[in-house]
């Protein structure tokens, strides 16, 4: 059987027409207007509590829409946001280092390797600055110089100074400003907040995006929520490889219950592998922990040059090792892009190269750094992240050096979304990682804050409007039969989950997915073996659905069963990346083909035929997806080989 | 390493929870602590027992969802890590480790070791912020703000909201989380215009949520895993007295 079958185009992204930096502008002063007196007796669905969704639902309670918000942690200031620690770039130009809004656009496209939309990607440069002023509004306590301005520093491979930050914790800064912003409508009481409450279906009304179905983790109750419009800011997918940098219970099951609902996932096998994390220490791993990619500010990463070296780090001499980033990139050296770094330290661990008990790690060294600057420079720059680093390998970064091997991080991938941030679905609105919309193939260091936040803070409040203004929508409730069947659907599939009583456990075969993904549908894809995980990742389903034990019941705290829909959905996901994976023959940004490199190894492009966004449409379980097209044109940033030699 | 775990099972509120015993055997020293539940929870789940509920989630250090009592200690034995960064290399082979949840009248228990911390929210929602709507905030420059200030602004905002602080203190006092909070904002210009209406809010909504009061027992900044310092909560006493002293109303001039 074909593995996916071709439909229609995409033929209109909804983005005005005219020069890219009018077209933003054009869209506000076009965009429909609620009267503020109408807003409070419409409802928006906000799932998710991180940068996208917290800012989004604050921003709209603001404007004096009721909204309900929804995340499964116990607090909406725990969503994974939290985590980012390097920073939050900017097109302000405070450095007057040649800094401006098209250089942000620029940068910004060429580091997607031109998989990317422009209208989007100028958008999010130019709402940058207002993000910062924002935040610091809200008392986010950015780092500042001496004169008590703010402090900026250069970051992933970026050639000016645009990142601003609070030490390592520039997500959780900005995360506790927007979760601030939000609880303060919380107690004005035009938020209502759901914690501990997971969606697990998306409820659709003459094809408008109406509700969702949700299920209170503590007490197993599942319910049916309504609503004028829904936005998903539920995070990425990166936990379909099992091990990554995002926190256990990050999911895809939000925004998979919405494809299957018939929302388009656009580039799902574009993924993000983060260069300097910890590497495994055993079979017992649950989660891998990324060390900020500010560190090869300083930081020399190398490898011994012979294979098999055993030596002690410090026992290598000069000669004998090998800094092969500086080697190979003598212009970016050691900041080099994520994707560049990451496939680079594959490259020498396989060939034998790598170091540490599983041979899966380089070394990111800083005796340089400390003979240059001081022990006490660095402390003032890394203390905590070399603390944190000790705390988990037992080892004392000032002294030997670091161990890091490349993680999966972020998902640039998600569903898809036209200019407004719209699915396909009418009313279904899609914002942060959760969407594809802003990275291309691969995302910049210090990007991901600023696209959430755009989107949450000035994008969606603004389009949102526009749709909600084109109503009255009809006046529905939970017993509408389209809720109802909705709801049974989850109430069944509880019941299906919780009925297998097999005798393997839910973590194995997550454990297993992982491992396959990771091997194949990791940093370099090959037909062979994406074909092979597919049949691979068939059977493991199969199994699934036939073997997998959860514990306990639906009616109270189960933290087996919501383990369990996660990886369910998890499966169909993988082997949808696959397939994406496998059409898409060429390499761009994370998407590394083997079959598809320059000569010298770096990724080869297929402009010709591969320079669009693949978004696929879920057809029926067991039936090929439907992929439709939308064509990429580069008026402004010519696609070029990206080079950082 | 084999260990022997003692952990409080208590299947919802209404039950009355009580200390259960399992032997734990072949754990490695690199495991981190709440990798060690999930090899217990692996077993139990296959030999059809209820695994134990405990809260997790970044499992890097950062979101504050864990929270355990370990051996009596909140997050365990070593100072500045959360339970999920402890790694088992700080206990030895043959202990026994004795396993709670966080205890204070504030955060009733849900299951096991889950408890219920959304007083923590209600304290914020009662002024933990700077009213800014976006949109309205002025060029990020135009107010400068001394280093000095911002870095112990930071210090302050650190704090992750796990709780192990109110866990710690004799009195389930909830004040250094209190303090963190206010010390952050009123060390900023930006916090200066709601500063004293602040205090009086946040302060309310931390003795309304049954939160003990603080009496100086200095329990919480050791166990606070990100060193809050204690001296926060000597600048919110300061604060509170100055507000109370010009009325909670926000005098002019304040």
């Amino acid at each position: 059987m074909e593995l996916f079958t071709e439909g229609d185009p995409i033929a209109d992204t909804k983005a005005p027409a005219g020069p890219v930096e009018k077209r933003w502008e054009t869209r506000r002063f076009e965009a429909k207007l609620v009267n503020p007196a109408n807003r409070r007796k419409m409802t928006v669905i906000v799932v998710g509590t991180g940068l996208a969704g917290g800012s989004a639902a604050a921003t709209l309670a603001e404007q004096g829409y009721h909204v309900k918000s929804y995340c499964y942690q116990d607090s909406p200031r725990r969503a994974h946001s939290i985590a980012a620690q390097g920073g939050i770039n900017a097109a302000k130009n405070y450095r007057n280092d040649g800094d401006s809004v098209h250089r942000l656009f620029y940068d910004t496209v060429k580091g997607g390797d031109f998989r990317s939309r422009e209208s989007n990607v100028h958008r999010l440069a130019e709402v940058s600055v207002n993000i910062i002023d924002q935040c610091v509004a809200q008392g986010v306590p950015f780092a500042r110089e001496y004169g008590g301005l703010l402090d900026t520093r250069s970051f992933g491979g970026a050639q000016v100074q645009r990142t601003f930050y609070a030490r390592g914790q520039t997500g959780q800064q900005l995360l506790l400003g927007a979760y601030q912003a939000l609880e303060r409508q919380i107690g004005l009481g035009t938020v209502e907040m759901n914690t501990r409450h997971e969606m697990l279906e998306l409820v659709l009304i003459d094809g408008k995006a109406r509700g969702i179905v949700v299920r209170d983790m503590v007490t197993g109750e599942i319910s049916t929520e309504m609503a004028d419009a829904v936005v998903l800011a539920s995070g990425g997918y990166g936990n379909v490889f099992y091990l990554s940098t995002n926190a256990k219970g990050c999911n895809v099951t939000a925004t998979w219950r919405a494809h299957r609902k018939g929302a388009y996932f656009a580039n799902p096998c574009y993924t993000q592998i983060h260069p300097t994390c910890i590497p495994v220490s055993g079979d017992h791993q649950s989660k891998l922990t990324l060390m900020s990619e500010s560190l090869r500010n300083d930081g020399r990463v190398w490898v011994p040059k012979t294979k098999g070296d055993d030596r002690s780090p410090k026992d290598i001499p000069e000669d004998e090792r090998d800094y092969y980033l500086e080697r190979i990139y003598p212009s970016f050296g050691n900041l080099v892009p994520r994707d560049i770094a990451s496939r680079a330290a594959k490259n020498v661990c396989d060939e034998g190269r790598g170091v540490g008990p599983t041979k899966l790690g380089v070394y990111l060294d800083f005796a340089d750094a400390i003979g240059r600057l001081g022990r006490k420079a660095i402390e003032a720059k890394y203390g905590n992240l070399f603390e944190m680093y000790e705390r988990i390998t037992g080892e004392d970064p000032y002294e030997v050096p670091m161990r890091i091997y490349p993680a999966v991080h972020y998902t640039m991938g998600g569903l898809w979304v036209d200019y407004d941030l719209q699915s396909n679905i009418p009313g279904l609105f899609v914002i942060g990682e959760a969407n594809f919309s802003d990275h291309g193939a691969n995302r910049l260091g210090a990007s991901a804050l600023m696209q959430g936040l755009a989107d949450g803070y000035f994008v969606l409040p603004t389009t949102i409007a526009n749709y909600l203004a084109s109503g009255p929508l009809e006046k529905v409730d939970a017993s509408h039969p389209a809720a109802v069947e909705a709801r049974t659907d989850v109430e069944d599939r509880v019941q299906r989950l919780l009925g297998v009583n097999g005798d393997r456990t839910v973590d194995s075969f997550h454990r297993e997915l992982g491992q396959i993904m990771w091997e194949h549908c990791g940093m370099e894809r090959s037909e062979a073996g994406l074909r092979k995980a597919i049949d691979e990742i068939r059977a493991l389903r199969e199994a699934f659905w036939q073997r997998v034990k959860v514990s306990g019941t639906g009616e109270e705290l189960n933290q087996s069963l919501e383990k369990a829909g996660r990886v369910a959905d998890f499966f169909e996901l993988a082997e949808l990346m696959c397939i994406d994976a496998l059409h898409r023959e060429e390499s761009c940004g994370g998407h590394f083909r083997a079959e598809h490199q320059t000569p010298d190894g770096e990724a080869q492009r297929d402009d010709d035929r591969f320079a669009y966004v693949a978004a696929w449409e879920f057809t029926a379980d067991g039936e090929p997806s439907l992929l439709h097209k939308e064509d990429l044109k580069f008026e402004y940033v010519h696609p070029t080989q990206r080079s950082y030699k | 390493m084999n260990l022997t775990l003692r952990i409080w099972r208590q299947k919802g509120p209404e039950d009355k929870g009580r200390m259960v015993t399992y032997p734990v055997d072949d754990v490695s020293p690199d495991m981190s602590f709440l990798e060690m539940l999930d090899v217990l929870n692996e077993r139990l789940i296959l030999s059809g027992e209820d695994p134990v509920a405990f809260d997790h989630d970044c499992r890097e250090g950062i979101c504050g969802m864990c929270g355990l009592m370990i051996n009596g200690d909140a997050h365990g034995p070593q100072r500045g890590t959360t339970a999920c960064q402890l790694h088992m290399r700080q206990f030895s082979d043959g202990e026994t480790i004795d396993i709670e949840p966080w205890r204070a009248s504030a955060f009733p228990v849900v299951k096991d070791l889950v408890v219920n911390r959304s007083a923590f929210d209600k304290i914020i929602a009662a002024g933990g912020y700077v009213t800014a709507p976006t949109g309205s905030a002025p060029e990020a420059h135009s107010t400068p703000v001394a280093k000095a200030n911002a870095d112990a602004a930071f210090e302050s905002a650190a704090c992750i909201g796990c709780g192990a602080c109110v866990a710690a203190c004799p009195n389930g006092s909830g004040m250094l989380f209190t303090a963190a909070k206010l010390t952050q904002l009123s060390l900023l210009p930006q916090g200066q215009p709601e500063r004293y209406t602040r205090v009086i809010g946040m302060v309310d909504a931390h003795d309304e949520a049954g939160f003990g009061g603080c009496t100086n027992a200095g329990e919480c900044t050791p166990a606070c895993p990100k060193g809050i310092p204690l001296n926060t909560i000597g600048r919110l006493n300061r604060d509170y007295l100055t507000a109370t002293a010009k009325g909670a109303n926000n005098t002019p001039g304040s």
